[in-house]
């Protein structure tokens, strides 16, 4: 009995017996998940027979499902245009000397966080009302325009969306930058005044290159979130239909077969080809910002 | 040098403008409907939601329905309660004992583990998510908490973040625990768990976040309504019948209300924890 536990208390098995819950977590709830995912892609599930590629031919030429990649595509893009240059920005003005109680609008800027997407979609979706009193409505009508109906529009919708991503995101993001920046040794800029540098070029050629981290990060999120997204678009259109599918994304289209219409297999295959996507798209960016020839250490 | 004085004051005002713009805009969204839940439900399906302010047809009546309707509001609002401190302690206890493993260890197949951690951290959960709830439905897990969080429990973020926490940790603490003659578990629950609080809080608060605004796998595993967390609650109210909408109105405002109090009380906690977790990277 004792010998038992001594084994278990040596300093060869603990570091085991400490990484044992990911590992059974990761075998159970990942690994065998994405083989089961696999296999059920080659099936169709409503008939119970194997049917090879057949899902993913259909797939492809499955003209929902592009425009559902088109939008998740589309979404995430946009996101990350705006959701990585203004929140750098506006952290280091934040982090600013000049800037008077920046701790006071972190946390104003933190809020939306807060509040859930079912939510924040129950509120946009009302303020971007069909009516001429709703707030989107209001807002252009003092441009002189007319009422819009917002969400009946591809490009009118996709803003909705934006919108959303923005108001919940930004001062999170703020807070990542900040955190990057606060890291940046005050000795640099100080040097750099010294030699005469301006804000701007302080911003482009330290701030920037040296927040490079953070921004690989939230680069990564931000495009595992925009590829992903499904509740917003949910809530916007109160539920998974919106017209002409223009707030379909992938996630929703494979809750719509998988879910709504119990086709599982063509589902899972959505799901795989989400996750290759994710993949590919990541590893470019890994690439591309050099992280890979940094990360072996 | 005064020259110099008078343009920083004009740079320090030009940025809380730009700054106090921005904070209003944020601040629009929740403030129509702070306003709304003092509105009659209907005239939310009729007007959308602005900015108008007519006290005549303002009142306390849904916050009455809130408090004192037949509704269902209050049982979701506790089961959301339950299900988060449910998720974040076991989140926390669980993705600490293994965070540490990485930090603290060299052991076979780390480096490999440690890989897997990091892809893990890049898949949407919903690439898995219907397989995992063919299985769940297979494991008889279906319509129970426990299909809500343990899935989730040894989680590849938290446990990122535990683990570059602890990196910085000196080795000599360990080695003085093994000296008096401490367990490795020991060292762990006596030494380590009481430094990692800054973590802690930040991860409580994260996964916090996380847990209350839930909604899709939730969707998928919760069946009776007497189970819905308060996300999926909230949505089966959007359906314009009766009182629906003034209830959803008044509750999504209300459902803000609990993690923004917790935020306000932890949030220097809260900043300071992740600003640790990031000057380690």
């Amino acid at each position: 009995m004792k010998s038992k536990k001594n084994i278990l208390y040596s300093q060869k098995i603990a570091p085991y017996v400490f990484v044992f819950p990911f590992v059974i977590t990761v075998l159970l709830f990942w690994i065998f998940p994405i083989i089961n995912g696999v296999l059920l892609s080659f099936q169709d599930v409503l008939k119970d027979e194997w049917v090879a590629l057949d899902n993913y031919k259909r797939l492809l030429s499955d003209k929902i499902f592009l425009k559902a990649v088109y939008n998740s595509t589309k979404y995430m893009i946009g996101t990350l245009i705006l959701l990585i240059p203004f929140p750098m920005f506006f952290a280091s003005l934040l982090n600013s000397k000049l800037m008077k109680k920046p701790g006071l609008f972190k946390s104003i800027y933190f809020i939306p966080a807060l509040t859930s997407v079912v939510v924040a979609g129950t509120i946009f979706r009302l303020m971007f009302g069909e009516m001429e009193t709703s707030l989107a409505n209001q807002v252009i009508g003092i441009f002189g325009f007319g009422p819009i109906k917002w969400l009946k529009k591809e490009w009118t919708g996709y803003f909705a969306l934006l919108l959303i991503a923005c108001w919940r995101w930004t001062g999170v993001n703020i807070l990542y930058f900040l955190a990057g920046i606060q890291s940046i040794s005050t000795d640099i800029y100080e040097a750099s005044a010294i030699d005469g540098a301006s804000k701007w070029q302080q911003f482009t050629k330290i701030t920037f290159p040296l927040v490079k981290p953070t921004t690989v990060y939230v680069l990564t999120i931000s495009i595992y979130a925009g590829l992903s997204m499904f509740t917003e678009s949910y809530m916007l259109w109160k539920g998974n239909n919106s017209p002409q599918n223009i707030g379909l994304t992938i996630v929703g289209y494979l809750y719509r077969q998988g879910i709504e219409r119990r086709a599982m297999g063509y589902a899972c295959a959505v799901g795989l080809i989400l996750l290759i996507i994710v993949m590919i798209v990541n590893l470019i960016q890994l690439k591309v910002t050099g992280t890979f020839d940094k990360e072996e250490r | 040098m005064k020259g110099q004085k008078n343009k920083d004051r004009l740079a320090t005002v030009m940025m809380l403008i730009l700054f106090i713009i921005l904070a209003i805009l944020i601040i629009i969204p929740i403030y129509t409907i702070f306003l709304a839940s003092f509105k009659p439900g209907g005239d939310l399906l009729q007007y959308g939601l602005n900015l108008k302010i007519d006290f005549s047809r303002m009142s306390f009546d849904n916050y009455v329905l809130l408090f004192a309707g037949k509704h269902e509001y209050w049982r979701w609002f506790f089961n959301s309660i339950i299900l988060t401190v449910i998720t974040v302690v076991l989140t926390l206890i669980i993705s600490a004992f293994v965070g540490y493993g990485f930090a603290a260890y060299d052991f076979k197949g780390k480096n490999v583990l440690f890989i897997v951690v990091l892809i893990i951290l890049s898949i949407p959960l919903e690439v898995v998510m219907l397989p995992l709830y063919k299985q769940m439905s297979t494991w008889k897990l279906m319509d129970s908490y426990v299909a809500v969080v343990l899935p989730f429990l040894a989680h590849a973020s938290t446990i990122f973040f535990f683990r570059q926490y602890l990196l910085g940790l000196p080795k000599s603490l360990i080695e003085a625990g093994r000296i008096d003659g401490a367990t490795e578990y020991g060292i762990f629950v006596r030494l380590i768990i009481p430094i990692m609080k800054p973590a802690f809080a930040a991860m409580a608060i994260l996964n916090g976040m996380n847990a209350w605004n839930n909604y899709l796998w939730p969707l998928l595993v919760i069946r009776s309504s007497d189970k819905y967390t308060l996300t999926l609650g909230l949505n089966t109210l959007i359906n314009p019948y009766g009182d629906n909408y003034s209830l959803l109105v008044v509750g999504s405002f209300f459902s803000i209300i609990p993690i923004f109090i917790l935020f306000v009380c932890f949030q220097q906690y809260f900043i300071e924890g992740m600003t640790a977790g990031a000057v380690k990277e």
